[in-house]
């Protein structure tokens, strides 16, 4: 990679470890710990599943807040603090800095579910006092939550790069939920006819199919992921990404920084 | 050498509601500045100074218009890795240290990583921050970050240093140090181009200097040539406390102090003033130019009815 994007990438990092957005891991140890002395109290027979779902879940809320709420601000907030006249002035292309900022905020989330992984795995332990064979597809489950992430970070940049951080937020949480039921919006427009299916398809591949890449539930029942499922997610994932990343980027290379 | 080539530079916004109304932040600026000079862009807030060094630096795009800087284009990261700039009221990544801040535009300029820490070094120690290294921005008082703006912009050792308000936040003792800083980058043989408004400092330092009034380039030259391009004035002293009733037909203003007179008028009326004076047996004590400075010269500039000769290029 580029040098200038690794430093970039590593500045942003820095930011977000000093302005203390790692802190969420100590609200979430406490989560775990609490959920997983609870459960072991409260359920018989299903700890494990509980532990998974709850634990999951929370990795991935955890990490689209995050994702949200740094990446809208990351092109923005460098504009309205003026921070970005030093850097462009430099040897370094508009397109560096989006990919920069992108693998910044990526870098930090991977971290960040590195940790909480870490917090799963250590509830699952204390519930089912050893691993499992089929505890390897929360590992799974974990690296669809991470590409989860590279889609939500790349929509994040692409709205803060035209957009006021408020409106940023509102359409990077709107395209989540959306994208969270679009195997839904898929069978609606299974079930419709006429310009309504038409319409109906389109938002359904537009937004980003995040159903696919939720397995939370599945992995939970001990149920195997298939590697199809890998595969595809990845490249879709990828693919999301990059798309996002370069409309950032054209908008970002015409944009005045008055 | 020319170092910075403006080759009518234009800049106009489209603001409203429906943003189909346009107005000019730059007529076209036709500007050049050779290779070693200090030059000076003055006009007054709003002339247009921000939105030209912004365009020189990639961040507005022009509507028409080109320029060259360091015969390169604008765009050309090889310039870039050239030049040093200042942002007006710059702020900077408060979470980082003065240190940290300057390690990484070095990276960014692309500073070999074995010379980053001896260049750190020393670009905090010239601009007087050597013993706030370690220290985070957010405790920066305003004048504090201004040095910590210079320092990053001379940093790489650049050719050419843009400066946008360079003295803007600084004490006396503190613009004092900057001029002291411009005159040894020009020792160095670099160029330096910075905007002010503030005039004694444009008029201390530059080899030559711009006014820009309303976006559009008013005069350009160096201070003497502008400054003596309009009509003086002359101070004449005499003997005793009569005033001649001619000087006042010669639009002079007399003050009498003691057995005195001072009087200031414009330099073509001297000799009827000096032949009055004669004619009164007044004994003419001294006979003085006044110096037009800057300040006069640009306060004329920025008059639309007031026709001042100028010298443009």
């Amino acid at each position: 990679m580029n040098g200038r994007i690794v430093h970039i990438a590593s500045n942003t990092f820095r930011e977000a470890v000093r302005d203390r957005v790692l802190y969420n891991l100590i609200v979430f140890a406490l989560l775990m710990s609490g959920a997983a002395i609870l459960v072991g109290q409260i359920s018989i027979g299903i700890e494990r599943l509980v532990v998974v779902n709850l634990g999951l879940t929370a990795v991935s809320l955890f990490g689209v807040v995050i994702a949200i709420f740094i990446g809208i601000g990351l092109v923005s907030k460098e504009i309205d603090k003026r921070t970005l006249y030093t850097v462009l002035s430099r040897p370094v292309q508009r397109w560096e800095f989006i990919v920069g900022k992108f693998f910044g905020l990526a870098g930090t989330l991977v971290v960040n579910t590195f940790f909480m992984a870490l917090g799963v795995f250590a509830a699952l332990l204390y519930v089912s006092q050893h691993f499992h064979a089929s505890d390897g597809w929360v590992l799974v489950a974990l690296y669809f939550i991470i590409l989860q992430f590279l889609i939500i970070t790349a929509l994040a940049l692409l709205f803060s790069s035209f957009s006021s951080p408020l409106l940023s937020a509102v359409f990077a949480f709107a395209l989540f939920v959306i994208g969270t039921f679009s195997e839904d919006l898929r069978g609606f427009a299974g079930m419709t006819h006429g310009i309504t299916r038409w319409l109906a398809t389109g938002t359904a591949y537009l937004v980003p199919n995040f159903s696919a890449l939720n397995v939370i539930s599945s992995v939970a029942h001990e149920q195997p992921v298939s590697g199809h499922l890998i595969l595809s997610n990845t490249a879709y994932a990828l693919v999301y990404s990059s798309m996002a990343l370069c409309g950032a980027v054209l908008i970002f290379e015409r944009r005045n920084l008055k | 050498m020319i170092a910075i080539d403006i080759l009518g530079l234009e800049k106009t916004y489209s603001v409203g509601f429906w943003r189909k109304k346009p107005k000019c932040a730059l007529r076209p600026l036709h500007l050049r500045v050779e290779e070693g000079e200090i030059f000076g862009f003055l006009g007054p807030n709003g002339a247009g100074k921000t939105t030209t060094l912004k365009m020189l630096m990639g961040l507005v795009y022009p509507t028409s218009g080109s320029a060259r800087i360091l015969d390169m284009e604008i765009n050309d990261p090889r310039m870039k890795a050239q030049i040093g700039f200042l942002p007006e009221q710059p702020y900077f990544y408060d979470y980082l240290t003065a240190g940290e801040l300057l390690d990484y535009y070095g990276q960014l300029s692309g500073v070999a990583s074995k010379d980053r820490p001896r260049k750190v070094r020393d670009v905090l120690e010239r601009v007087g921050l050597a013993d706030v290294t370690r220290v985070q921005l957010r405790k920066f008082s305003k004048g504090m970050l201004q040095r910590v703006g210079i320092a990053q912009a001379i940093l790489h050792d650049p050719r050419i240093v843009f400066l946008d308000e360079p003295m803007s936040g600084l004490d006396p003792m503190g613009r004092r140090e900057v001029r002291d800083l411009m005159e040894q980058l020009k020792h160095e043989g670099k160029t330096v181009f910075f905007s002010t408004h503030i005039l004694s400092d444009a008029e201390a330092l530059c080899d030559r200097v711009a006014i820009i009034h309303l976006g559009e380039l008013r005069s350009v030259g160096a201070v003497a040539d502008l400054t003596s391009s309009i009509e003086g004035n002359v101070e004449l002293i005499w003997h005793g406390n009569k005033v001649p009733p001619a000087m006042n037909a010669l639009g002079a203003e007399c003050h009498i102090t003691g057995d005195t007179v001072r009087a200031v008028l414009l330099e073509g009326n001297q000799e009827a003033a000096l032949e009055a004076l004669r004619r009164e047996h007044l004994r003419i004590i001294s006979l003085i130019p006044v110096r037009t400075s800057l300040e006069e010269y640009f306060v004329r500039k920025l008059q639309p009815n007031k026709a001042v000769a100028g010298v443009t290029s």
